[in-house]
């Protein structure tokens, strides 16, 4: 009886797994058919929600959004000028910002789409023999004209991803200081919420974002790289 | 002798498809020039940096895309809009706005909404 139970405690738990497994082999591809029935031209980034312990983490998102985002083909607001429009409207806070309804958004801003960030992690965390900063965040892409959500997407970028590890321990202790100096003095948390940034809001990549009409690629989107 | 012409053939051949394969490789073309344009915004939130300094910075990065032929980015002309504005030079303001919304009509309405504030003030 006892035996039979725990095995009958077992299969479930080996069907997540299963499951779990499963889902690392074949992620599952993003669903587009809103996102190719909106089709937005414009996008309003909302200054990011923060999460992590850093303040800086929201104004260092939000100066690295405009790049990958207007290379993808969108018109991008002026992140500098929406913030200050926010701001006289009494709106501070990247929470109240983010609650504020779609259909006003697009009033004043008529914009096709809004960017709703959360970064989840921003900072340098120390070892005994090496340090790492890591930038995730989360980014939800949502039509103001009709309040659909379009697209949603994660991404995280780490100081450590180009380590090999080799030079034996010394040779790691001697990169770890170097490191430490130029994560505490150069924010390096700014460098690598670049590479987020990049990595979230790029068009051309596994579940991102698609092209915008100002892109060569706009409307080519599985039709191989040239 | 024939021999040689021929190896010499196939380097300059192997040379030619190499170029034309990194050609075809090649990653496409920015759309915009950027210059330090991220970094001063970065610069206008950390206020590290007054907005005359900033005017200067920003005319800068706008002569480099002149001279390079290419488009300044969206926000760009905007976001000096707003500096110049900031300064108390309102003319300036309403001519780079005004440039944003030629450059990007997508920004038509957030201008028109900006200019008219300003107008009321």
């Amino acid at each position: 009886m006892n035996a039979r139970r725990i095995s009958m405690l077992r299969l479930p738990a080996l069907l997540a797994a299963g499951l779990l497994l499963g889902a690392c082999v074949t992620p599952p591809t993003y669903d587009y058919s809103a996102f190719k029935e909106a089709r937005p031209a414009s996008i309003l980034v909302l200054p990011p929600m923060n999460s992590s312990p850093d303040v800086k983490a929201t104004y260092s998102m939000l100066s690295r959004t405009t790049l990958p985002l207007a290379e993808s083909g969108y018109y991008v607001f002026p992140v500098t000028l929406v913030d200050e429009t926010f701001k006289q409207n009494g709106l501070t806070a990247a929470t109240d910002i983010h609650g504020v309804a779609t259909n006003k958004l697009r009033e004043i801003f008529g914009a096709d789409a809004g960017l709703y960030i959360e970064v989840k992690q921003y900072g340098t965390s120390y070892f005994v023999i090496s340090s790492e900063t890591r930038v995730t965040a989360d980014a939800k892409l949502i039509d103001l004209r009709s309040g659909k959500t379009l697209w949603a997407g994660s991404a995280t970028a780490s100081s450590a991803e180009g380590d090999s590890g080799s030079g034996g321990l010394v040779g790691m202790l001697v990169q770890a200081v170097v490191r430490q100096i130029l994560e505490t003095i150069n924010n390096q948390g700014h460098v690598i919420a670049g590479q987020t940034s990049a990595r979230l809001l790029s068009a051309g990549r596994p579940n991102g974002i698609l092209y915008g009409p100002r892109s060569p690629m706009y409307l080519k989107e599985g039709v191989p790289a040239p | 002798m024939a021999h040689r012409y021929s190896q010499r053939g196939l380097l300059v051949l192997a040379g030619l498809s190499v170029l034309f394969l990194s050609g075809c490789v090649n990653r496409p073309q920015p759309l915009y020039y950027w210059g330090s344009f991220e970094a001063q915004q970065y610069a206008y939130f950390t206020g590290e940096r007054g907005p005359e300094d900033a005017i200067q910075q920003m005319e800068k990065i706008r002569e480099e895309a002149k001279a390079q032929g290419k488009p300044v980015p969206p926000g760009f002309q905007a976001h000096l809009g707003m500096l110049y504005g900031q300064t108390g030079r309102t003319d300036l303001f309403e001519q780079n706005l005004l440039a944003e919304r030629q450059q990007f009509p997508e920004s038509a309405a957030y201008v028109d909404f900006l200019l008219k504030k300003n107008l009321k003030q």
